[in-house]
């Protein structure tokens, strides 16, 4: 493992497959009354926020509060950034306060990376969304969740996605989400396929490790999996398509075509979701879709993310437990 | 003293000869002249050339002394062996008038590094919606006969088909910056593989492209001559070859960082590769380079953009576009040029001081090595490689793409009208 988590693409596939593996281990804390590992007692996490996402910094903050890390949460919004503080000097002002690790979302695609690379600060950072770049533990989450849908939860362990079809739907070319998965699949073995009005697909696409159609119709019976992108309603008025009913028509998952996925296949989504516009409230609510459970993996996954790279060698108090429970 | 030799200096690059300089002009040039009374300069294997000549400078004064002054850009010019540059209309305020261009040039004067020849606004306040008084500056002390929004296009095509016949009256040109608005908006980098994987928003060859295309077309229309600023893209190229075939009035330059660098360097996310137009790929710089050596690009400009270091010291999104060039210039058109078998000294004379000159008009710079010339000259030490530090710059601004990167060449000596602004490497 590196030191930081900026980029899915950074991962090799034994990395990506101990994050899965050890997200089990951690979602089974989770079943415990007691929710609650000591492993990062005493460490500092300060999750940085420089745009609004409440559901991945809950997430962030429910998973190093169960690790026993110390948490401070940062907003720019009310803060010196909205002062016009640089990056650079508020991640110092953090680090002198004795930060271990920086969990850091922004807007500017390559902050985090920045964060990483600048000899700014010495502590760990880990990605939480930056622009249109990357955002590797939603990549991550859904490629555990995947894996316990596709694989199974026991079978899975040790294993990666090696030939299943994934099929990604939507807004791609303003998306972290999927350039992630993109990377994270491929290093898994998956086959992609991304799915989009060709407004909303990249130039300079085709270097990328998937396959791209216009067709969703013709994709469908062929994925084991549906990830369904937000799209934003503002993106008409920029000429991306013409109408939110004609993108729901053409690029909406419905009850009937769910129908034409195998059987097995599920649905997914990263949230929030635009109900009537990519995805309608019957395929949200349908028990393909897994939505609830994303966001459930996601807490496992981010704490397997901070226990890997701040834990270090330490010995895996998860692992001892669950053994002895076994 | 006022008499200086040069001796043993390959002038053009061609057989050793001596250049004896009289006051502010060239006395003499053959071998084994006289040193008596004069300083003798020793420069056996080095290459003399004319005076470097930059169409193409952001100067910064008036309005961001904080990244650059008159001062302090024409040392980094008589440091880089130019003895002339045209200072980009982009301050603060806007040099759209005859008052602010004046100026300029006084500075320029005043401080004796180098030549500053004000490049007028074509609009007002750069904002493309009225012309600004182009009659007013040529005709003011600075003599202003080149004229540029720079940093913005003059997009609407009315007014850069008005500008284009406007500045016939006085022999002037009309230099654009290329870049479609529209399709440029929130552009970060290139548009291509690697803006689609590092998600940073896309500036489309078309937008320079469509442009160009545009304004060749207006010019044959109306019978003016455009100049067509830093090229970047294989397309451009071929458009700019197209026009001339046609018989169409127009120059184009090119900078240094796009004969030598590409967007794959954007992967580190540091800034300091941030530059409009931006990186282009592999592809783009092979054309460029190639263009240059047939003289479809006529001449290499730095685009000298000096920017404060917190401008640069930050995330992608929020730092300014440009970079450094006048100390460097000539290392990466030797390194991308010469040494690659492309442009013989000679021509690097011809696109980097002869040609800018002709196109800017301004006399006494790009005139030949020979008997009765102004003594505008550049000695360099063509031998020499070593590592870009920035530490080292006579510019204000530290925001080199070329830190830590090893260069050849290195300018020992500029003399202005005779004078030496730069002697042994070092500004006097």
């Amino acid at each position: 493992m590196q030191r930081h988590l900026i980029s899915a693409a950074d991962l090799t596939r034994d990395d990506a497959v101990l994050i899965l593996d050890t997200a089990e281990e951690m979602a089974r804390v989770a079943d415990r009354p007691i929710k609650k590992l000591p492993t990062l007692r005493g460490r500092t996490v300060v999750n940085l926020f420089f745009e609004d996402s409440t559901r991945t910094r809950i997430s962030f903050e429910a998973a190093e509060k169960r690790l026993s890390a110390d948490v401070i949460n940062f907003t720019a919004k009310g803060s010196s950034v909205s002062k016009g503080e640089s990056l650079k000097d508020t991640a110092q002002t953090l680090e002198a306060m004795g930060v271990d690790a920086v969990v850091i979302r922004h807007g500017a695609s390559g902050a985090p990376y920045r964060l990483a690379t600048s000899g700014w600060i010495d502590a760990a950072v880990i990605n939480a969304g930056d622009g249109t770049h990357q955002h590797p533990t939603q990549a991550l989450l859904d490629a555990f969740t995947m894996r316990r849908r596709l694989v199974g939860r026991d079978a899975g362990i040790g294993q990666d996605l090696a030939g299943k079809r994934i099929t990604i739907v939507g807004d791609v070319l303003h998306s972290r989400v999927a350039r992630s998965n993109v990377d994270l699949l491929h290093t898994l073995g998956a086959e992609v396929t991304l799915v989009a009005p060709p407004t909303l697909v990249p130039v300079g696409v085709e270097r990328w490790p998937c396959e791209v159609s216009y067709d969703l119709d013709a994709v469908l019976p062929k994925s084991d999996a549906v990830m369904m992108l937000r799209v934003q309603r503002e993106r008409m008025n920029a000429a991306f398509f013409p109408t939110e009913r004609e993108y729901s028509r053409r690029y909406g998952l419905d009850g009937d075509r769910m129908a034409k996925m195998p059987e097995h296949a599920i649905v997914m989504h990263p949230g929030p979701m635009v109900r009537g516009m990519e995805i309608t409230a019957e395929v949200a609510d349908s028990e393909r879709c897994t939505v609830v459970e994303q966001v459930a993996n996601g807490v496992s996954i981010r704490m397997a993310v901070l226990y890997l790279l701040l834990g270090g060698n330490e010995p895996a108090v998860s692992h001892a437990r669950t053994t002895e429970e076994k | 003293m006022s008499k200086i030799l040069i001796r043993g200096a390959k002038v053009l690059g061609g057989e050793p000869q001596d250049v004896l300089i009289d006051g502010e002009v060239i006395e003499a040039v053959g071998t084994g002249l006289s040193a008596d009374g004069a300083e003798v300069v020793e420069a056996t294997g080095k290459v003399l050339l004319p005076g470097l000549v930059d169409l193409h400078t952001h100067l910064r004064e008036p309005g961001r002394e904080d990244s650059e002054t008159v001062l302090t850009g024409t040392r980094a010019a008589a440091s880089g062996g130019y003895t002339a540059v045209f200072a980009m209309a982009n301050t603060f305020p806007v040099a759209d008038t005859a008052g602010v261009v004046e100026q300029v040039y006084r500075l320029g004067r005043e401080h004796g590094y180098c030549d500053v020849q004000p490049i007028g606004a074509v609009t007002v306040g750069l904002e493309g919606k009225k012309l600004a008084e182009l009659g007013a500056m040529h005709e003011s002390a600075a003599g202003v006969t080149v004229f540029s929004d720079d940093g913005k296009c003059v997009d609407d095509a009315v007014i850069m088909r008005r500008a284009l016949e406007y500045v016939k009256a006085f022999g002037g040109v009309v230099a654009q910056h290329a870049q479609e608005p529209r399709l440029t908006e929130g552009a970060q980098m290139n548009e291509g593989g690697v803006s689609a994987e590092l998600g940073l928003g896309g500036w489309p060859a078309v937008a320079e492209e469509s442009v160009i295309a545009r304004d060749v077309l207006l010019a044959e229309h109306v019978g003016s001559r455009v100049h067509i600023c830093h090229l970047s893209t294989a397309g451009s190229v071929e458009i700019v070859r197209w026009a001339k075939s046609r018989g169409i009035d127009v120059t184009a330059e090119v900078t240094p960082h796009h004969l030598l660098l590409t967007d794959e360097l954007v992967r580190s996310y540091n800034p300091v590769y941030k530059v409009n137009p931006p990186l282009r790929t592999e592809r783009d710089v092979l054309a460029l380079r190639e263009a240059l050596a047939d003289g479809t690009i006529d001449i290499v400009a730095t685009d000298h953009a000096p920017h404060p270091h917190e401008d640069k010291d930050c995330e992608w999104a929020a730092a300014a576009m440009g970079m450094v060039g006048l100390e460097t210039a000539l290392s990466v058109v030797q390194e991308t040029m010469v040494d690659t078998g492309l442009l013989t000294w000679a021509g690097v004379a011809d696109r980097m001081s002869v040609k800018p000159a002709r196109i800017g008009q301004a006399t006494g710079h790009g005139r030949p090595v020979s008997a009765g010339e102004p003594a505008n000259l550049t000695l360099v030490d063509t031998e020499y490689r070593g590592l870009v530090d920035p530490a080292g710059f006579a510019s204000r601004s530290r925001n080199t793409p070329y830190e830590g990167r090893e260069l050849p060449g290195r300018v020992t000596h500029t003399w202005l009208r005779g004078k030496a602004t730069l002697a042994d490497g070092k500004l006097t």
